[in-house]
């Protein structure tokens, strides 16, 4: 708690050069008979952030982050989560929590059975805290776990992982079938549990948007592979849409790349990744800055373009 | 205390829309200086935001010198961005309620109004630098 007010108060400084990633990966690769789930993955998180993963379906997004979790071995190549290899030591796993898609709960428990059960399996458990975070979501405690809407399900869930007080929260789908009003109430308490205690996440969604304002980092697998691995706030800064003329596009494509390219009649919409060659001062073109979605969508479709900066050193 | 909201479609980043925030609050003077700000969480778990966002924010506004964070206590508003007592706003706002209706009377609509307002402080700033 003192630790995290001082965090608060010094103004949170995520990626300090000298600590070690919260998650590196290695030429992480994981095959399951005869397909690659994983292939290659090599990617660096820095501590304190809030991750977004995301992908088409099929893309790897479970399987990496079973592997984070230490739920699952690789095939080849490595995984580190603070320093610490994952494997089947007690004490890196301890760091780290697990919120399956599902969510699974036992029905037949009421919410503080619930609780019980999570103390008696989790050395650093906090009561206190999942006690105080249950009582300001006003989900009571002798009710049946299986009596609770799908919003307090996840509610509960998530209290279980935040109150094993892990360094490293993983979390896959975590708003999946959940209506408007619980994905948001859902994202606001995880966020100030973020904001007390520092941890790190990593969330998958195929829903970009209901990630942006919430993920500071973003991760995009496609088919198997790291495309995007990036801050948000430089991806985005790193990017524009350009609206002009049809025919000078050829001509911006061989200058910069261009991820995203619509065009219609006379027009072109195109998504590039700025550089020298990006016609700022040209007023034939049309230059905006680009959503998270928009970025997503038109890396997605582009499976070939990537952007992974600063290759990890440390090989294993 | 004030409170934050989000423009979602205004493609301002996200802290800047609530340094942005914190500076009118301070031109109006719903914020005064030893006014608290909310802790950072406090405003995500109200706007479901990264923490680090309201954390980037703050320090932007630290730099300016606007706020300050005490160890253990919060962030507090140093400056107050509103020139002049509060009687002098009184007076000149009345000045300019009336150079508004004189305006309005002879035919001048509000973009009218906002462009020469617009075009006399430059003039007047430009005079100032010469």
């Amino acid at each position: 708690m003192k630790a995290a007010r001082a965090q608060e108060m010094s103004g949170r400084d995520p990626g300090e050069p000298h600590s070690p990633a919260a998650l590196e990966a290695v030429r992480l690769t994981k095959r399951y008979r005869g397909t690659w789930a994983l292939r290659d993955c090599t990617l660096s998180v820095p501590a304190g952030r809030v991750v977004a993963l995301v992908g088409p379906n099929g893309a790897g997004k479970s399987t990496l982050l079973h592997l984070v979790a230490g739920l699952i071995a690789p095939t080849r190549g490595g995984i580190r989560i603070f320093g610490e290899p994952v494997g089947q030591r007690a004490a890196a796993l301890a760091r780290v929590a697990f919120l399956a898609q599902d969510k699974p709960l036992y029905g037949g428990f009421t919410v503080a059975e619930t609780l019980r059960f999570g103390r008696h399996l989790n050395p650093g458990w906090d009561d206190a805290l999942a006690r105080q975070r249950l009582a300001e979501l006003d989900i009571p405690l002798n009710r049946k776990v299986g009596k609770l809407s799908g919003g307090q399900r996840a509610q509960l869930a998530l209290t279980l992982a935040v109150a094993k007080r892990p360094d490293l929260l993983v979390m896959d789908e975590p708003l999946a079938n959940l209506d408007p009003v619980a994905r948001h109430d859902v994202m606001r308490s995880l966020m100030a549990a973020v904001a007390e205690t520092g941890m790190t996440v990593v969330m998958s969604s195929h829903v970009v948007s209901d990630l942006t304002d919430a993920c500071d980092w973003l991760v995009v697998l496609n088919g198997g592979h790291v495309q995007i691995s990036g801050e948000v706030d430089e991806l985005l800064a790193a990017h524009r849409m350009l609206t002009g003329p049809a025919e000078l596009a050829d001509g911006i494509a061989a200058r910069i790349p261009v991820i995203g390219d619509s065009r219609s009649g006379r027009q072109a919409v195109l998504l590039a990744r700025t550089g020298p060659g990006t016609p700022s001062h040209d007023p034939r073109w049309r230059v905006s800055g680009v959503s998270l979605e928009e970025l997503v969508l038109a890396y997605l479709r582009h499976p070939d373009a990537t952007v992974l900066p600063r290759p990890a050193l440390t090989a294993t | 205390m004030i409170k934050f909201r989000l423009d979602p479609g205004s493609g301002v980043a996200t802290y800047l829309q609530l340094v942005h925030q914190v500076k009118h609050a301070l031109r109006l003077g719903e914020l005064m200086p030893g006014d608290q700000l909310p802790t950072i969480k406090e405003v995500v778990g109200d706007l479901a935001i990264n923490p680090n966002t309201v954390a980037k924010a703050y320090r932007e506004l630290e730099r300016e010198g606007l706020v300050a964070g005490r160890p253990g206590q919060g962030t507090f508003v140093q400056l107050s961005l509103r020139g002049g007592s509060t009687a002098d706003h009184a007076r000149f706002r009345r000045d300019l309620a009336q150079w508004v209706r004189a305006c309005r009377a002879a035919g001048l609509g509000q973009g009218d109004m906002e462009a020469l307002f617009a075009s006399v402080l430059a003039d007047s700033s430009q005079q100032e630098i010469a």
